[in-house]
């Protein structure tokens, strides 16, 4: 049997192309040497070197960074918190209300997010600039990191915990010595979708900045409102390499591990 | 010999070191644990059994410190624990799933609790070792929980907990996860490692054969409540209940009256006829061969049944490891206990027709047109009462020719499941009662006498079995 009809041939291509044509349009045009998004003249990477000398640029990645770290750290604390107390407390009245109210963030309109946000920020006079987008980050990626957090938890088994306080931990240190080594990975996954929410979010760091503090999403979407420049494209390009190589690596490094998981518990069946 | 044997229970004088008093357990409405009150003794292997949702679980939950008690107290040593938590008691549990840490070395795993107790290097190092050689898991000592096999695992379970030298291991189904081979094998390591380190271990199973096998006491429950907390042979042989006989091995139960039986010893109806039917050789060939079989089968262990008990579970064991033992019997497996016990119901029967029935006790009247039974031990205040007469399988004789016993029924056999080294025998009485019958195949299978929808009789002793309330 042909593995490759021409039906699953042109279906995938075709699925391919709507996903990566863009970007792949992006990368090509971000190596142009023509000053005109949309007229190819020649390679050079001379819009790369220009990025790296805009200071203004390279302010707002140190903000987006600043930003992305903070907010996720704080996120993760508190995701992996909320999801603990949820799947440990078992069954108590209004158990649905509060997972509920913990995941309702993950469909809330954005913009709503972000006004209420606003609101409340200038309600308590508090100054907008790194440290209200870092507020605002950790309340929306939370929540994401709660559900990541809270799936391998609703898997993980009670008696680990119980056999750690059997041997003479206090709670907080059957946590720390065993509950969390364990479910390190889904911490640390937690962490990384936390902080690239961060690091794309426009809207609600758009409602609750100041003056001071301009996010790389934010400078994007103001530069292209002059005019698509070559130097976005390039920032871009930047951008979409980061994220590739940091997905590659995971799932080589979770395959990896899986693979010498799988071998080691053969060999355990097999000298037995 | 008689004062070497284990049995603190029996002796007033003795402090226990657990006692439940009066203790209730509720989750919401439902009441795990009724008003239940129990004594473990120092350096006892005691088993809690029952079937599942019994409370056992919950028993040992308890002792650990991971469920509270609704009422009552648990004392530990004449202190009353049911307030502290399960990190500052010194009992230890083994987990049903090992709850091994996965992120951990084998040596970690065993020195968590003691590094949680701030043990200094060079005495949590020994500490391991030890624990490492008591269990021969030295060559794992590195590997990682999932680089082992499942019957590593729970060595290394029982070696993490025992190393904080608790004065309670609490072991819950610690051999569920095992196959039938390594458990039996699993079994007597776990006793030998009790002898060894003296510590009070109370295991919680539902696998009836595995509280017989290390227990030195077992406590069936139902329901939340103690049904019979005895030695396992007492459990076996005398049980106290018609659910106790029920859980416990294989039993034939037969509902009915009892009636006082009269002092003076009838001609016992059954075998009055006996004259009828001509007895040639082959009924006594039979009788002899089968006597020859219990006869060698007695002979091979030990003098008796106790002695053998207490030389296989704990002389053997502690004096073969020290390698100065001459003899190395291997450990009899369940199948060989049963095996072993089962001649003491024929024992009676080498001289039948010279003994009298014994006098006394009760008939029972348990089916129409079928003889009552007669039960010499039956205690004759239950006369004119519902009782249940209770007899195991290997108790129960079969014969194809008429045999000469208190208690004799004719019937058919139905289904036959052989073993290998005993046959059940399913056998259908005249109204139509099942009946087991079990016997030890001494012969090759080509041998065997009887054999599907043969008529056959079986037959039991006046004190072969036990007669229970209700």
């Amino acid at each position: 049997m042909r593995r490759f009809s021409w039906f699953n041939a042109t279906s995938l291509s075709l699925g391919f192309a709507f996903l990566y044509l863009p970007m792949i349009l992006l990368v090509i045009y971000s190596f142009n040497e023509s000053r005109l998004v949309t007229v190819w003249a020649g390679f050079s990477t001379k819009w790369y070197a220009e990025l790296f000398r805009d200071q203004e640029f390279l302010d707002a990645a140190w903000v987006t960074l600043k930003v992305g770290v903070f907010s996720s750290t704080l996120a993760t604390i508190l995701g992996t918190m909320a999801a603990y107390v949820l799947v440990r407390a078992g069954r108590f009245h209004g158990r649905t209300l509060f997972s509920g109210m913990i995941y309702a963030p993950l469909v809330m309109p954005e913009v709503i997010t972000g006004l209420s946000l606003l609101l409340l920020f200038i309600g308590i006079g508090l100054d907008r600039g790194v440290f209200t987008i870092v507020l605002a980050h950790t309340t929306f990626s939370m929540c994401y990191v709660s559900v990541v957090v809270s799936s391998r938890l609703a898997t993980f088994d009670r008696a680990l915990e119980e056999a750690a306080l059997d041997l003479g931990c206090s709670a907080f240190s059957a946590f720390r010595l065993v509950t969390l080594p364990i479910i390190a990975p889904a911490v640390i996954s937690g962490w990384l979708l936390a902080f690239t929410l961060s690091l794309d979010d426009l809207v609600i760091a758009s409602f609750t900045t100041g003056p001071s503090a301009t996010t790389l999403p934010i400078k994007i979407f103001s530069a292209v409102r002059l005019g698509v420049s070559p130097q976005i494209n390039a920032l871009s390009t930047l951008l979409i390499g980061i994220v590739a190589i940091g997905v590659i690596t995971a799932s080589i490094v979770t395959k990896r591990a899986a693979v010498a998981q799988a071998r080691d518990e053969q060999q355990a069946a097999r000298t037995a | 010999m008689a004062e070497t044997v284990f049995a603190p229970w029996a002796d007033p004088a003795q402090k226990p070191l657990i006692e439940f008093c009066n203790v209730t357990k509720r989750f919401g409405d439902f009441t795990a644990i009724h008003d239940l009150s129990l004594k473990i003794y120092e350096k006892e292997f005691f088993a809690l059994l029952g079937p599942s949702g019994c409370g056992k679980t919950t028993m040992m939950r308890m002792l650990g410190g991971f469920d509270s008690v609704t009422e009552g107290s648990i004392l530990l040593g004449g202190h009353d624990i049911s307030a502290v938590p399960p990190n500052k008691r010194p009992v230890n549990m083994m987990f049903q799933s090992y709850a091994l840490f996965p992120h951990l070395s084998i040596w970690e795993n065993i020195a968590f609790g003691l590094k949680r107790e701030g043990r200094d290097k060079a005495f949590i190092d020994a500490r391991v070792d030890e624990m490492l050689r008591l269990t021969r898991l030295e060559r794992f000592a590195k590997r990682k929980p999932h680089q082992i096999s499942g019957g590593q695992r729970q060595r290394v379970a029982l070696a993490r907990s025992l190393a904080k030298a608790p004065k309670l291991l609490l072991l819950d189904e610690p051999l569920g996860a095992l196959d039938r081979k390594l458990r039996e094998e699993t079994q007597f390591e776990l006793m030998d490692i009790q002898e060894k380190t003296g510590t009070t271990f109370v295991i919680v199973t539902h696998d009836q054969e595995e509280a017989m096998t290390v227990a030195s006491r077992i406590a069936v429950m139902d329901e939340g409540r103690l049904v019979q907390v005895d030695t396992p042979d007492q459990i076996y042989e005398a049980p106290n209940s018609v659910y106790v006989a029920d859980f416990i091995g294989d039993v034939n139960l037969f509902p009915g009256t009892a009636t006082e039986r009269p002092v003076a010893p009838p001609p016992a109806p059954a075998v009055a006829p006996e004259v009828e039917e001509t007895a040639p050789i082959a009924d006594a060939a039979l009788h002899d061969s089968a006597e020859a079989n219990t006869a060698t089968q007695r002979r091979l262990p030990a003098p008796d049944r106790k002695g053998e008990w207490l030389y296989e579970k704990i002389f053997r064991r502690f004096m073969g490891y020290r390698e100065t033992a001459p003899r190395r019997l291997p450990p009899p497996s369940p199948a060989e206990i049963a095996a072993a016990r089962a001649p003491v119901a024929p024992a009676p029967a080498p001289a039948p027709v010279a003994e009298p029935i014994r006098p006394g006790g009760i008939l029972i009247d348990w089916a129409e047109g079928q003889p009552p039974i007669i039960a010499a031990n039956g205690d004759t205040a239950m006369a004119g009462t519902g009782v249940t007469f209770s007899i195991r399988p290997e108790k129960v004789t079969i014969d194809a020719e008429k045999p000469d016993r208190p208690n004799i029924y004719k019937g058919k056999v139905i289904d036959i499941a052989y073993l290998g080294n005993i046959s059940t025998f399913h056998v259908e009485l005249a109204n139509g009662t099942m009946v087991k019958a079990q016997m030890v195949n001494a012969r090759r299978l080509a041998n065997r006498h009887i054999t599907w929808n043969d008529e056959v009789w079986i037959g039991f002793t006046e004190t072969a079995g036990v007669v229970l309330k209700g």
